[in-house]
């Protein structure tokens, strides 16, 4: 099987600007590997260093020391980000296009041919189900509409990687139905899926491999099946006997 | 090139739809027409001190568009946050800050191209005469000079922390070299030192965008100027914009985020 997705002894530090505040390690040392057509899921409490990792992979920020690749492309080189869609946790899009204006702005950074665009931009208004709303502007969007125009731009390159930041939520559960449905049909085709998610009965479901990362280190990483097996208990309760959960007397 | 032209027709269509143009373009249209409804004697003088004062109002308005239009891009994506969608894209951030500055370049190019048409139209309808060369000369460079000064305010929306403070920095800078930034070395011949050389040193680095105005050849009916003096001041401005846009990739390029 080919990597995917790989971080080798990934290390990043955020500087504090305040006089006499530590540097604070996000991750230290980060070893990562998510094989082609694999559902993998990355999990961990707030604070534990999933974000940093997605914004190294994203390439927002660098690296202190050792690397992260896609396609064993260096995530410094932007044409790492050629093969890859990704859908943020809330939609960041310009709200004063319309949905079809959007996923056609995104194609041409893409570099894709505009006839096969256009068949791109019907088939995903349909499957996210816009297609009766593709002229309107995003801003008068619902919600769970936007999330879904998200969801179709992550699409719009077709990608071998799909990289979603909690990528259920806030939606209704519809609306998680359907990213559920998606995320299989991409598994179905091939393609690898990494996502962050609090979620962990989703994950249980949807998930291959996941792991559990804590104070920026990785705990647990493993097959979901394997993991229930070894622990005796269901994903949840991995996470957190992973994280020293202790649950106070009653 | 195509990923810069995708960047730049969004800051277009943005400029578009937003409400600024339009109520500008109408203010600065409906003074133009007052002054020139007010000039009932038709005196030879009175016409030219009107197209200064439309001149003026057509400088002030443009540098209006394209100092707000700039300076909101970074910030605006960063605040909305769209610049992380589009940064997860195959695109570098160079390309990004290089597509803004087409964007808006070309936008208040466009915006600019409107205002001259209007008044030609304006001034042609009162004085029965057209000098198309010199309205396009006055147009281009008054374009080149915008290049510099959306170059100078990207710089600044990636440098600065707010854009209030980067649109007033680049205001004052910009009308302080349009109104002294030719006499600044005869300033300097009157100062002793160290002042005379940082003022002549400041005369030599600061880009003279009153060379870009020609208002006065429109004014006074003057002969167009030399075309290979368009050239070399189109240079010029060029050579300014890409010192800027090469400053403000590199500041761009180590910002932080998140």
């Amino acid at each position: 099987m080919t990597a995917v997705l790989r971080t080798e002894n990934l290390r990043v530090e955020y500087k504090s600007r305040e006089l006499k505040q530590q540097t604070k390690v996000a991750l230290k040392g980060l070893n990562l590997t998510v094989q082609q057509g694999e559902v993998f899921g990355y999990l961990g409490p707030n604070g534990a260093g999933k974000t940093t990792t997605m914004n190294v992979l994203l390439g927002y920020v660098n690296a202190t020391s050792g690397a992260a690749y896609l396609f064993d492309v260096n995530t410094r080189e932007p044409i790492a980000r050629q093969r890859i869609g990704y859908l943020p946790e809330l939609t960041y899009y310009y709200k004063f296009l319309t949905a079809e204006e959007l996923l056609r702005f995104y194609a041409r950074i893409f570099e894709i041919p505009s006839a096969e665009t256009e068949k791109r931009i019907d088939q995903l208004l349909k499957l996210v189900e816009l297609d009766h709303a593709r002229k309107r502007p995003i801003r008068t969007y619902s919600k769970g509409m936007q999330q879904r125009a998200g969801l179709a731009q992550a699409l719009i390159n077709n990608p071998d990687l799909l990289l979603l930041d909690e990528p259920t939520s806030g939606l209704d559960p519809l609306g998680r139905m359907k990213v559920r449905e998606i995320i299989q049909r991409l598994k179905n085709e091939g393609k690898t899926v990494f996502f962050s998610s609090h979620e962990l009965g989703e994950v249980e479901t949807i998930c291959d491999r996941v792991a559990i990362m804590y104070q920026g280190e990785l705990k647990v990483e493993g097959r979901v099946t394997d993991l229930v097996k070894e622990f005796q208990c269901n994903l949840e309760q991995v996470f957190l006997k992973v994280v020293g959960y202790q649950p106070e007397p009653v | 090139m195509n990923k810069i032209f995708a960047i730049s027709s969004v800051v277009i269509k943005e400029l578009y739809r937003r409400k600024d143009f339009y109520v500008l373009f109408i203010l600065t249209a409906l003074i133009t027409l007052a002054t020139w409804v007010m000039n009932f004697f038709h005196d030879d003088n009175i016409v030219r001190f009107i197209k200064e004062i439309c001149l003026a109002l057509i400088w002030i308005s443009s540098l209006i568009i394209a100092i707000t239009t700039a300076a909101r891009q970074i910030p605006a994506e960063r605040e909305s946050r769209t610049i992380f969608p589009l940064l997860a894209k195959p695109i570098s951030r160079w390309q990004v800050l290089l597509g803004k500055f087409f964007g808006c370049w070309l936008a208040s190019g466009f915006a600019l191209l409107v205002f001259y048409i209007f008044f030609a139209l304006v001034s042609a309808s009162r004085e029965h005469s057209l000098s198309v060369p010199a309205y396009f000369e006055a147009f281009w460079l008054h374009w080149q000079m915008l290049g510099i000064v959306v170059a100078m305010t990207l710089l600044g929306s990636v440098s600065l922390s707010t854009p209030p403070a980067n649109m007033t920095m680049v205001f004052i800078v910009t009308l302080g070299i349009l109104s002294m930034g030719g006499f600044l070395h005869l300033v300097s011949e009157r100062m002793s030192e160290p002042s005379a050389s940082i003022v002549t040193a400041i005369y030599f680095i600061i880009p003279h965008l009153e060379l870009f105005n020609i208002s006065e050849l429109i004014i006074h009916d003057w002969p167009i100027a030399p075309w290979l003096d368009v050239l070399a001041l189109t240079g010029y401005g060029l050579l300014y914009s890409a010192f800027f846009l090469l400053a403000g990739c590199l500041v761009f390029r180590r910002k932080a985020l998140n």
